[in-house]
């Protein structure tokens, strides 16, 4: 058999313009799959849209004094409901705040750990602990913090509070306990641990990318294995580590059921640390069962403030860490 | 520190010293200190993990019984006793329907970021908001729905509470299943275009069956994630006392939610009832996210 | 203006004035006593003239600005093996990608020229890539079959054609026709996988060939493969090329005057500006290239004085 075109299969054979094999059906599946990646644009524009307009009335009513006033005030007995949220923003900052303190040194070292120290079989056992700590549900967190935790913590407060009576500045912030021990501290504290996962990832994933050229250069030159990652691992990551501190921003400033059993429910700005307080996410899910009306949509009103502040630090994390990322690649390029 | 000592006069002063000792005291004692910090940050990271497994696990298992799983939820803070049924079918049902609507959204965005939009802007633009919102609070996903469904419909039921964590879960698994795809070796998709395959079947036929096992995966660590939420369900479920398991009409109650009105409560009753939520919380949670190891590392499509 | 399409004229215009000599005498047989007897039967086949099933005209494929390939002629015989060799980087599988319409994937791609199929334009506006695919396959260098099992990869082009149910038949006959039938009758539903690299390579081409193309190209295909492998696929080449049209791109010199009736030169070039191309040198009977080069950057590639 040689030549396999006849005549009739010539005939047969449909022309190289012919649409067969589903043509429609490429057209169709691929609006439907652009669809689904909009909706993803659709829902955030429609979450700000919707709230937003839930809580105009309030916005209009209060105007710039929502986020400067610290009079929160939804059932006076004459008058008109005040919304001043100042001390819930205050709250948020000083519960973030601690919870980077103390989480991202704890996550930096574990992401250092996991890149640079661990031994192959370890490995495993340590990305899995970090795993479970992300696993667990927030609302679990917050119901160990409140029943154990947090009772456990007065005596230390009250050890702290004591050893630093005499120094002035100091004393204010760590001053008298609050019985429960439901307090900004205990806050951050619970914060910490949460923030730890996300934190920890995204170092370990810029840490893993300094290239061994580098690190084989400072060790090299004679340097300890702590002296390689000041030169080698530090420097290169830097930007990407910034990212990931503002991410656990974000996630610490979002977190809602844990910190809102642990805060202390107080409208409350002090320095004091060990006070009880409130935080913009803790005070919707506290007080949105009882609201009704205005009062209603001054609580959305703070999940409107809350979005935008997340989505505004989510937005530049990211950012800073993809310049960091292309920085070091042009460098190492 | 080491200072610079010219060749001829190290020479004679002998052979280097080559050991542990002749190096720097600072530089060394420096360079111990910060290895055992980075391994005792390690160690601190288990502590609450331990502890917090440890509380759930003791005080739970005091309350738990066959009852317990079973029975309504006293509707008195004050009383002792179990149940959580009614929680437990709760969190099954409007995790399950948020599942549903997510799952499937998320792989078809995978699919268009991965397989047809790659690196195009507005591709960009969509991976950039999803991973954006990840990290959205989960409380104003709850307003979101609240503001859009319960205000609308005027009733707090299951479904609004599915709705909200629906919209959680869908950027996750975006994104998640983007990695995967990401994955699947090229080749794979040149051999089915090379034979005439559009791109369709290529994707529905060789691509997404190649990746089936991790985007599975995916979907469970999602749902884990989900059911154990309970900012979302806050504003959009109420509560129940008693089973409903309808989820388009009448208030609902999931463990998440529970746990978080008994923890506030002043009373040992309620206290207990939240210990024991918890512990069927975690449990639910500790299957789902080792099923979804197992998927991975039983499922996966051997790599040559 | 010698025609390209006379077998013994070289494509590049610079020896012009060799050609018309080369056109006017008869094609030529060299047979080299060390040839075995079944090499020189499919070599006599050479004496018949060339019939293009696809034919190459002026094709350059750029990607973006960059023309990577320049100013092709180049005729595919029918059922014949047409061989490309050549050093790397000189565009080879560029072409062989053009060939089936591969290099739409890469974007900005572009093809200039005509790629004609029995006369055809393959990039004309209209043409349907998808067609152009099924009947133009493709074997690529790493074996690449679907994570699935033995059988449902040739199911699979099959049932891309619109074929249901049960399809035995045509996979005994795709499985025959790359000479795997005996080795794997027995475990259809067994993974691909588990077969060898060269069983996997004849699993791709059996998938090829299922679709029952008109033209089989092969990018390389036993650069992956241990030489006893290697060895078997160049058999089933021969015996394919009784009814397929084979163009093969191939970097060892040896496979190609072994296996191919026709083969075709390219070698890389730079222009004024330093910008590095591929160009198609020389195009020829097999032997003749391999023993009588007309253009000294051939000779000095298949002596081994480089590449």
């Amino acid at each position: 058999m040689t030549t396999r075109t006849t005549q009739e299969e010539e005939a047969a054979r449909p022309a190289l313009t012919s649409k067969t094999g589903g043509v429609r059906a490429e057209r169709l599946f691929s609006w439907w799959t652009l669809a689904t990646g909009l909706l993803v644009l659709a829902v955030l524009a429609l979450i700000l849209i919707t709230t937003t307009k839930q809580a105009w009335p309030v916005f209009q009513d209060m105007g710039l004094r929502f986020i400067s006033s610290s009079t929160w005030d939804p059932n006076p007995a004459s008058g008109n409901p005040v919304f001043g949220a100042l001390a819930f923003i205050y709250g948020t900052a000083v519960s973030s705040l601690i919870a980077l303190l103390i989480g991202v040194p704890i996550s930096i070292g574990i992401a250092l750990f996991l890149t640079e120290l661990a031994p192959r079989r370890l490995r495993g056992s340590a990305v899995m602990v970090v795993d479970m700590l992300a696993a667990i549900p927030s609302v679990v967190f917050g119901l160990w913090g409140v029943l154990v935790l947090a009772p456990l913590l007065v005596p230390v407060y009250r050890w702290i509070h004591d050893v630093f009576a005499p120094v002035p500045g100091l004393k204010s912030i760590f001053g008298e306990p609050v019985g429960t021990g439901r307090s900004f501290m205990t806050a951050g504290i619970i914060l910490a641990i949460m923030i730890i996962p996300i934190v920890t990832s995204i170092s370990r994933e810029v840490m893993s990318t300094v290239p061994q050229a580098n690190k084989d250069a400072a060790f090299a030159l004679g340097a300890t294995q702590w002296e390689m990652i000041t030169g080698a691992v530090f420097p290169h990551s830097f930007g990407g580590l910034v990212g990931a501190v503002m991410l656990g921003l974000g996630r610490a400033m979002g977190e809602t059921i844990a910190v809102s059993l642990v805060i202390g429910g107080a409208t409350n700005i002090t320095p004091n640390v060990f006070a009880g307080g409130n935080s913009m996410a803790a005070v919707i899910v506290q007080q949105f069962g009882e609201s009704t009306g205005t009062f209603t949509a001054a609580l959305i009103g703070l999940g409107v403030v809350l979005f935008a502040l997340t989505v505004v630090i989510n937005v530049a994390a990211r950012v800073v860490v993809r310049r960091a990322e292309i920085r070091v690649q042009g460098a190492a390029t | 520190m080491t200072t610079t000592v010219p060749p001829a006069e190290r020479a004679a002063a002998g052979p280097p010293s080559l050991r542990h000792s002749a190096l720097a005291p600072r530089r060394r004692i420096t360079n111990r200190v910060a290895l055992a910090a980075i391994t005792l940050a390690l160690v601190v990271a288990v502590v609450p993990l331990a502890w917090v497994t440890i509380s759930v696990l003791a005080r739970g298992f005091e309350i738990m019984s066959w009852q317990f799983l079973t029975e309504d939820i006293p509707n008195s803070y004050r009383r002792h006793g179990p149940g959580m049924a009614p929680a437990i079918v709760g969190t099954f049902l409007i995790t399950g329907m948020a599942a549903l609507l997510a799952v499937p959204l998320g792989v078809f965005g995978a699919i268009y970021l991965n397989e047809y939009g790659k690196q195009k802007p507005l591709a960009q633009v969509i991976r950039t908001m999803a991973d954006v919102m990840t990290g959205v609070p989960s409380i104003v996903m709850g307003l979101f729905i609240y503001t859009v469904v319960v205000v609308a419909t005027g009733e707090q039921t299951g479904f609004a509470g599915s709705l909200a964590l629906a919209c959680l879960m869908l950027p996750i698994v975006i994104r998640s299943s983007e990695e995967i795809l990401r994955l699947v070796p090229d080749e794979l998709r040149q051999a089915s275009l090379a034979l005439g395959a559009r791109q369709w079947r290529t994707i529905l036929t060789v691509v997404v069956p190649a990746a089936i096992s991790g985007i599975v995966s995916g979907a469970l660590l999602a749902i884990a994630r989900a059911a154990g939420e309970t900012a979302p369900l806050v504003a959009t479920i109420g509560i129940a006392f008693t089973v409903n398991p309808n989820l388009f009409s009448g208030q609902n109650t999931a463990l998440p939610a529970q746990i978080f009105r008994n923890a506030s409560q002043p009373f040992e009753g309620a206290q207990e009832r939240a210990w024991g939520a918890a512990l069927t919380l975690v449990v639910i949670v500790i299957v789902f996210t080792v099923l979804a190891r197992v998927v991975v590392s039983r499922f996966a499509i051997k790599e040559r | 203006m010698p025609d390209p399409f006379t077998p013994g004229a070289p494509a590049d215009s610079s020896r012009e004035a060799q050609a018309p000599a080369a056109a006017q005498a008869g094609p030529e047989v060299h047979f080299t006593p060390q040839e075995a007897a079944p090499e020189a039967q499919d070599k006599e086949r050479q004496k018949d003239s060339l019939q293009p099933l696809m034919e190459l005209r002026g094709v350059s494929v750029f990607y973006g600005d960059f023309e990577a390939v320049r100013d092709t002629d180049l005729p595919i015989g029918q059922n014949r093996i047409t061989a490309m060799i050549g050093p790397s980087g000189c565009g080879k599988s560029t072409i062989l990608r053009a060939l089936n319409r591969m290099n739409d994937l890469i974007p900005g791609a572009r093809v200039s020229g005509t790629v004609t199929f029995h006369g055809q334009d393959i990039y004309a506006a209209g043409v349907d890539p998808i067609q152009v695919r099924r009947r133009i396959g493709m074997v690529f260098q790493k074996p690449n079959p679907f994570p699935k099992s033995i059988y449902d990869n040739i199911a699979y082009g099959l049932r891309i054609n619109g074929l249901k149910g049960r399809l035995d038949d045509q996979v005994e006959q795709a499985l025959t026709g790359a000479a795997l039938w005996d080795e794997v009758k027995d475990k259809l539903k067994m993974s691909a996988f588990a077969l060898s690299g060269g069983q996997q390579q004849r699993l791709c081409i059996a998938r090829a060939i299922a679709v029952q193309p008109e033209v089989i190209l092969m990018d390389e295909p036993c650069s992956a493969l241990d030489p006893i492998s290697t060895g078997k696929i160049e058999d089933l080449m021969r015996e394919l090329a009784e009814r397929y049209t084979i163009v093969i791109v191939t970097h060892n010199m040896q496979q190609a005057a072994r296996v191919s009736h026709f083969t075709a030169f390219f070698t890389a070039e730079v222009d004024d500006r330093q910008v590095r191309y591929g160009r198609l040198v020389e195009f020829n009977d097999t032997d003749r290239l391999f023993t009588n080069p007309t253009d000294e950057r051939t000779e000095a590639y298949v002596t081994g004085r480089f590449g």
